[in-house]
């Protein structure tokens, strides 16, 4: 049969395309796979560790796929047939624990590297073997996506840009990130992994750059028409030279103020960067609580009101914390009825038939379709206990 | 002014500008399909066709009609589905540098979502639901599913749904927002044209369809095996098909409670998924994820009882570890609901959170290993056919495993940092739902094939279409894995670094050769009809098959089975097969059948044009025709003449006409 030829091609097929896939690489874009960032280098480390885990099942099963295919092919007299061969208790203990192993081994290596490399933690080292100073601060960047670019403020340095992210090599990063309207991710892939940045939310990311460089970012979930073009420029520099750079916007003339703001908010695309030598101080928080606007309501101070209107903060370890102010005060008009056991004799006041009428003559009047048909207050019992003491 | 309110009041928003005008493309395209769509009906209606369809076929409820009608939409589906994609991965080659390509932005972002909406919901959906509707019902020796008029119901709803989409490439435009519809892009801010409506609307109808589908096919499972086939004497394409469907039950409700959500907030005000107001598009990627991660093991887990049973049938052996097959079935199921936070580890939950998903994901990986080991040890020792079937089992397993470490891969948080929406992830999960359901669903299909229809498909055109299908899909998805190694994210219509180009040429030689393998499935479907009686199936059983399907005429009668079989083991027919079972002759009876019935069609015609008017803002057509809908839905009711009995002379003489020696 021809079928023979074919399988060895088949067989040959994957591992002959990876090969030199993965030997091509090293002289194309280096960044997901010779990353500049700290952490992206460990996260580079895991994908390898992953993948030989994996290849040490995988490797196994393709091979013994080609050798079963090719061995018990019909024409070959030579291999045993054996028809009624369909169950061996220790065939499947190993077909479940070798697998079983393996998850374990990945799943404590899952478990430790996504606690250590959780974009919230503070970083603990600036490269292997080189832990951060005590004492040093990381640099605190805010990062609005905006439609359809990047906004990047500098809130200690009082600065800020759009498209151009400027670092300092070896020094911690905090960055703070949001958007205004679409969700996008904010990724620098040689830099450190993505995070979403949402609308009215705050993620964050730590990271730190090791070279200096040019180096790309973008964003990594697609919202709307300018998408494409969202990127920005990442620059690594020197701790001398960013200090430099700082300057340079600082003497841009162009300043960041509200106005500015709005009008940058609004939809445009492939947006050349931009340096700003003065932020509108809180911009951020303003605009991650979606009041830039003057007169918009803070998210913030809404979600305080409404908290306070239904009885606090509901994680206080108090009993009633976060019900609604009704369950221990006082009823809204008059004071709390007392237990009936409890009331003295003046108290007790007579409970009339409630279907004898209270006004002299019958509520009615024979006039169809007159309101004062509609009066049942004969019928319902009075509002305040005195009125009724006072009828006797 | 009463001019235009007037105009407003019948149209809604639809205009002279919502057709393409101004598009050549799409205008010539549009007068293309216009003429073939004319031709057609023209054809029909010259040899006197239109009775034989709506009788024979619109309102069949035999479930072996169905099937097939559900595989002729996927089919049809695939080349609309496929032609997306070759225009993505045009557009992606030749768009470097300066050049913007010759899909505007707005276009392509149209054609991405629709490409991936059609291929699940039109294309993958339709073929696993009509495989499993023509297949199992035959499997557990039942005479049709537990409710077959739903069944036609289930169908035309998923037509509708269909045509919708197709009708939203000519009348206004798609959704942008990716396949599932994606907020805050899909928000009536950011979107306010037709497309997320047209999304939304076509999705609804065709998951009523598919839920009622759903639990139809649990039903018949559960309730209709033949007398001595107990559960695990059940075939397992069986097994896999009542996971899948209890699955299915259990994820559309989420997805049509998520889509009813956003339709809200998109017709009515409500603030569910906005950014302000209360609202958060969170809970939207939530839902549904709840959804969509679960809809991919609805999806594969069929396409595994595919391969279990072909890989039995032509190794010669019965399926190695069956006990252990249905287990892992289970396995995998119950697990599926619970990882779906993995589609967006970047969101943000935390690391305890991410870890646990994480884990969870890479759990479903070991009962998945342990079907690919089951079906290497059925290989082994047995007689191996490399008839076709045979040649997309190994295929698929060769090609899958490498989809499965890559997903594991992308289950680790941390590596799914630097890999989330890249073009990695794209290749990954081509990689599996090609390798694996794809691969599966030409298996089957042309395993099945000479039951349905009483002749193989031509084997010479089945090996080119399965030669181009995997050299294709490799030369195709191994440079978006490197591109996706590079950091490339997806949906981007162009790029600035030109070193990536080389691998997005080879990218698109690569999808037109999987056009030649399409090509070569049509071909051998049309190579089939022309040498029908050459490749001619007259005893039923061209394979060699272990499952009761096999002990029928090709194709089956209308009532499957004279006599319902009774079950003495697993694989039932070739223990039939082995104790030298003889088809009676003689003592039928006389045999209860259901009637057709228009009701479906005309349902789901209705359920279109609600779509159509909810879209387009026409709110007395939508009126009228939901109105219209609960008239036939609860006339249907009082129909009374539900079914007939075939006479004992018409089954004696329909089995007699079959020849001695099949069957037996």
């Amino acid at each position: 049969m021809r079928e023979h030829l074919p399988i060895a091609r088949r067989a040959g097929r994957p591992a002959l395309m990876t090969l030199p896939a993965l030997a091509l690489l090293a002289g194309c874009q280096r960044a997901v796979l010779d990353p500049a960032g700290d952490v992206a280098l460990q996260q580079r480390n895991l994908i390898y560790a992953s993948t030989g885990l994996m290849l040490l099942i995988i490797v196994p099963v393709m091979v013994l796929i080609v050798v079963f295919a090719w061995r018990y092919r019909q024409g070959n007299k030579t291999a045993t047939y054996d028809p009624n061969f369909d169950h061996s208790t220790s065939l499947e203990l190993v077909i479940w624990s070798a697998p079983l192993l393996i998850i374990i081994a990945l799943g404590a290596l899952t478990w430790s590297s996504t606690h250590l490399l959780d974009p919230f933690r503070p970083l603990d080292r600036v490269a292997a073997g080189r832990p951060v100073a005590p004492g040093v601060k990381p640099l605190h960047v805010q990062v609005v996506a905006l439609d359809w670019k990047w906004l990047f403020i500098y809130p200690e340095q009082g600065i800020a840009t759009v498209n151009e992210l400027a670092l300092p090599v070896d020094r911690p990063v905090r960055f703070d990130i949001t958007s205004t309207n679409m969700m996008n991710t904010f990724y620098a892939p040689t830099l450190a992994g993505m995070v979403y940045a949402m609308p009215g939310m705050q993620s964050t990311l730590h990271a730190v750059l090791n070279r200096p460089g040019e180096f790309e970012g973008f964003s990594a979930n697609y919202s709307g028409a300018g998408f494409s073009d969202m990127r920005f420029k990442l620059r690594g520099l020197a701790p001398a030279e960013f200090d430099r750079w700082v300057g340079e916007a600082k003497a841009s003339g162009r300043t960041l103020p509200t106005a500015t703001y709005l009008q940058l908010e609004k939809p445009s695309e492939k947006v050349p960067a931009i340096r700003f030598a003065a932020v509108q101080p809180e911009l951020f928080d303003r605009i991650v609580n979606r009041c830039v606007a003057p007169g918009t309501p803070c998210m913030s101070e809404v979600m305080a009101r409404d908290q306070h209107a239904g009885g606090g903060n509901p994680h206080e370890m108090r009993a009633g914390a976060g019900m609604p102010q009704g369950r221990d005060a006082p009823p809204p008009r008059g004071s709390k009825p007392e237990g009936a056991l409890f009331k003295d004799g003046n108290e007790i006041a007579p409970a009339p038939n409630i279907t004898k009428p209270r006004q002299p003559q019958p509520p009615g009047v024979s006039q169809p379709a007159s309101p004062s048909n509609r009066d049942m207050s004969s019928l319902l019992p009075p509002v305040s206990g005195t009125a009724r003491a006072a009828r006797g | 002014m009463f001019d235009q309110t007037l105009s407003k009041a019948i149209f809604g928003r639809l205009s002279f500008e919502s057709f393409p005008i101004h598009e050549p493309i799409l205008a010539i395209t549009f007068v293309v399909v216009v003429l073939l769509g004319a031709g057609i009906v023209g054809a029909v209606t010259k040899y006197r066709l239109w009775g034989w369809l709506w009788r024979d076929w619109f309102t069949s409820v035999d479930h072996k009609k169905i099937g097939i009608m559900y595989m002729i939409l996927g089919i049809i589906m695939l080349l609309r589905g496929f032609a997306d994609a070759l225009m993505m991965r045009l557009q992606q080659a030749i768009a470097f540098g300066g050049s913007e390509g010759y899909l505007p932005p707005h276009h392509y972002d149209q054609v991405f979502t629709a490409h991936g909406t059609i291929m699940i919901f039109f294309v993958a959906i339709p073929l696993v639901v009509g495989l499993i509707n023509y297949v199992m019902p035959l499997q557990i020796g039942a005479r049709d599913v537990a409710f077959p008029y739903l069944n036609n119901l289930s169908f035309w709803l998923t037509v509708s749904g269909a045509l919708l989409v197709m009708v939203s490439l000519f009348v206004g435009e798609f959704s942008r927002a990716g396949w599932l519809n994606y907020v805050p892009v899909a928000n009536l801010q950011n979107s306010p044209d037709t497309g997320p409506d047209y999304y939304l609307w076509a999705l609804q109808i065709a998951g009523v369809g598919t839920t009622l589908s759903a639990i139809n096919m649990v039903t018949t499972i559960i309730k209709m095996r033949a007398p001595g086939m107990t559960m695990m004497k059940m075939p397992v394409f069986c097994w896999t098909a009542l996971c899948s469907n209890v699955l299915a039950i259990a994820i559309f409700p989420v997805l049509t409670g998520a889509f009813a959500l956003l339709m809200l907030d998109r017709y009515v005000g409500t603030n569910f998924f906005t950014n302000d107001l209360g609202g958060n598009p969170m809970m939207y990627w939530n839902l549904v994820w709840i959804w969509g991660h679960p809809e991919v093991y609805v999806l594969v887990l069929p396409v595994f009882g595919i391969y279990s049973e072909i890989t039995a049938t032509f190794s010669g052996k019965p399926l190695f570890g069956y006990s252990s097959m249905v287990y892992a079935t289970v396995v995998i199921t119950i697990l599926s609901y619970l990882v779906w936070l993995h589609h967006f580890f970047t969101m943000g939950s935390g690391a305890s959170v991410n870890s646990f998903f994480g884990i969870a994901t890479m759990v479903i990986s070991i009962p998945t290993g342990a079907k690919i080991f089951n079906w290497l040890f059925t290989m082994y020792r047995g007689q191996i056919r490399f008839e076709l079937p045979m040649m997309w089992v190994v295929a698929f397993m060769l090609t899958f495993v490498v989809g499965g470490m890559t997903g594991v891969l992308l289950a680790v948080p941390a590596a799914d940092f630097v890999l989330h929406n890249s073009l990695f992830l794209v290749a990954h999960f081509h990689n599996v739902i090609i390798g694996g359901v794809v691969f599966g669903l030409f298996a089957g299909m042309t395993y099945w094939f000479p039951k349905a229809f009483g002749f193989k498909l031509d084997p010479w055109w089945g090996k080119v279409g399965f030669w181009g299908w995997v050299i294709g899909y490799w030369v195709a998805w191994t440079p978006i894995y490197v591109v996706g190694l590079m950091g490339t994210t997806r949906r981007i219509n162009h790029f600035e670094d030109p070193t990536l180009q080389p691998w997005f040429v080879i990218a698109l030689i690569g999808a037109v050769i999987i056009l030649v393998g399409i090509l070569g499935f049509v071909m051998s479907i049309v190579m089939g009809i022309v040498r029908r009686e050459a490749l001619a199936d007259t005893t039923g059983d061209p394979w060699g098959g272990r499952t009761l399907e096999w002990s029928t005429s090709s194709p089956p009668p209308a009532y499957n089975f004279a006599f319902t079989p009774v079950v003495h083991a697993l694989d039932a027919y070739y223990d039939m097969k082995d104790r030298g079972y003889e088809r009676p002759a003689e003592g039928f009876r006389p045999i209860h059948m259901p009637r057709n019935t228009g009701a479906g069609v005309i349902l789901s015609a209705l359920a279109l044009v609600l779509g159509f008017a909810m879209v387009w803002y026409m709110w007395w057509l939508a009126a009228l025709s939901f109105v219209g809908m609960l008239v036939v839905a609860i006339g249907h009711t009082f129909n009374y003449d539900r079914d007939y009995f075939i006479a004992p002379e018409e089954v004696s003489r329909t089995e007699g006409a079959r020849p001695a020696a099949a069957g037996a």
